[in-house]
């Protein structure tokens, strides 16, 4: 099977600190892959050059047989590459309902949905459960649902690859619970590529993590071999050798 | 923008347009001159709005898309003798062009560079139009002949100069407009505006070319403010360079912020108070713009977001 999406000698400097350091990277179509490291990692600049908010410096990145390297943000959302901010910027002074709208009649303006607006909006809204909020501006939702409604922008655009970064962050216990479940079942219709601290979340969601530090990939493997990984436990989970 | 039902806005907006037309059969001579003038500037007033108040561009230069129409179409008729809808398409495809120019110049930066560019960019027009004087009339500005001003349909002529039918030509212009604009701010492509207003970057990752649909706004708002410009040359018949200058370029700005950015009437209702303001205080004082700085305090501190905005911030949230 071929990858959705590879890296080649992907590169990102920032004056002198390489952030994101001839990175070499495939994803499976249909899978749960979880990145983690330590802070400073590179992984928020890796998927932003994933997603086109920045320009590499040096590498390529590939989506589905086609070098996107050199397309903006705006078009790779349009091929199927989805953002969510690690930092929630919904539109705070527009409707839940204009929040969703937005994602859903760019699919529809790209052909890559059909119906009308109001049905994608309530669909998205509804797999979120935020459908009886519609009308509320999002600057009011609580903080718990300002994220959930994120997502429902993420899974509006009808992404073949959606991009999470740290979704769970200042989330509560019982409210990750259910966004395990939501990342399940998004997952069932779009690869997924989350960022996540919380390693509870990343053990139970990811079918394979790739583990970055310093820039570079450190190791990647499947859950129980990322924690088996020694090297792994000395840059990042902190584990002392028993 | 909601999902609500589009009959309450549209009976609205209907009923204002009803109502200036009522006033046009009871308004005293001066107040009926007086409202004509109001309405071509209302015009202006909601092209600055499309920009500002829904995309959130501040612009300092609208001065040179108003100039443009009104240009574009004085000299056509003055110099090439051209009929009157013919001279107001030339004002207006002016005015697009030049929106297109300075969209893709202008663009390239936003905040505080956007407010500069777009303020230079108005003084090199200005300064154009007094350099070519031998053209345009330099400072002393050019008067359309009478002759020039009527509209003939066949046999029938219209005479623009009459009060009758300037009034009503004015309310057809902003009749025009005002419906454009509640649809435009209403469909799909206003919300994106709205967006890029809100969170450009936001947008961008949702799949917008914020670019295009900037640009777009721009020459659709140059536009509207050059066919104000155009409408004024034809109906008042004075092309001045004054219309040129800076001041006119603060103008709809203060217009805007008075009725209430991002609100489709409040162009209209900033304008015709702006204008009332300065009637009535003038009848009283030389220093009526001691006054006039007075009522705009007054306005900031207990309308912050315009005297619309205010209204739908507080009571009437389906306003447009």
């Amino acid at each position: 099977m071929m990858p959705l999406l590879t890296t080649k000698g992907l590169s990102r400097n920032f004056g002198g600190l390489r952030a994101v350091d001839n990175v070499d990277f495939a994803l499976m179509p249909g899978e749960i892959r979880a990145v983690i490291g330590p802070n400073g990692a590179g992984k928020t600049t890796f998927v932003s050059l994933v997603s086109g908010r920045i320009q590499p410096s040096s590498g390529m990145v590939v989506f589905d047989g086609a070098d996107i390297t050199n397309l903006p943000a705006y078009a790779r959302v349009r091929l199927g590459v989805a953002y969510t901010f690690q930092i929630t910027s919904v539109f705070a002074n527009l409707s839940v309902y204009d929040n969703v709208a937005l994602p859903v009649q760019r699919t529809l303006t790209d052909g890559r949905s059909k119906g009308a607006v109001q049905a994608g909006v309530m669909a998205a809204l509804e797999r979120t459960g935020l459908a009886d909020r519609t009308h509320m501006l999002a600057g009011q939702l609580s903080y718990g649902h300002q994220r959930l409604l994120e997502v429902a922008m993420g899974l509006a655009l009808k992404p073949r690859l959606l991009i999470l970064d740290e979704p769970t962050q200042g989330l509560a216990d019982s409210e990750i619970d259910n966004f395990i479940e939501l990342v399940r079942e998004i997952a069932k219709s779009a690869t997924v590529l989350l960022i996540e601290h919380n390693m509870p979340v990343v053990m139970q969601l990811a079918d394979r993590i790739t583990v970055f530090n310093a820039g570079r990939i450190l190791a990647e493997g499947t859950p129980e071999q990322i924690r088996a990984n020694t090297e792994v436990q000395d840059a990042y989970l902190g584990a002392t050798h028993g | 923008m909601k999902d609500a039902s589009p009959a309450k806005p549209y009976a609205l907006h209907l009923g204002v347009i009803a109502l200036l037309f009522a006033l046009s059969f009871v308004l005293p001579d001066y107040h009926h001159g007086l409202l004509a003038r109001i309405m071509v500037l209302a015009v202006f007033a909601m092209g600055y709005n499309m920009l500002f108040g829904y995309v959130g561009l501040l612009s300092l230069g609208h001065a040179m898309f108003f100039a443009a129409g009104l240009y574009g179409a004085g000299l056509a008729v003055i110099h090439l003798g051209w009929s009157v809808p013919t001279a107001f398409a030339s004002g207006v495809v002016c005015g697009a062009v030049l929106s297109l120019v300075i969209g893709v110049l202008a663009l390239r930066t936003s905040g505080v560079a956007f407010m500069i560019v777009t303020m230079m960019f108005a003084q090199v027009f200005y300064l154009v139009i007094l350099y070519f004087a031998s053209w345009t009339g330099g400072d002393q500005g050019m008067v359309v002949p009478q002759p020039a001003r009527v509209l003939t349909f066949g046999a029938t002529s219209l005479d623009l100069t009459n009060p009758i039918v300037r009034y009503m030509s004015a309310l057809t212009l902003f009749s025009v407009v005002l419906l454009i604009t509640l649809a435009v701010v209403r469909s799909r492509y206003g919300r994106v505006l709205v967006a890029i207003r809100e969170n450009e970057e936001r947008t961008k990752m949702l799949g917008y070319d914020t670019f295009s649909n900037k640009l777009a706004a721009v020459i659709m708002s140059g536009t509207i403010c050059a066919a104000s410009g155009a409408a004024y040359a034809l109906l008042f018949g004075y092309v001045g360079s004054s219309f040129a200058s800076v001041q006119y370029s603060i103008l709809p700005l203060l217009w805007v912020l008075l009725g209430g950015g991002a609100t489709t009437l409040g162009p209209l209702i900033g304008t015709l108070f702006m204008y009332y303001v300065v009637d009535i205080t003038s009848g009283y004082t030389s220093a009526y713009l001691l006054i006039v700085g007075i009522a705009l305090i007054l306005l900031v501190l207990f309308f912050p977001k315009g005297i619309l905005g205010t209204i739908r911030h507080r009571w009437l949230a389906w306003l447009p």
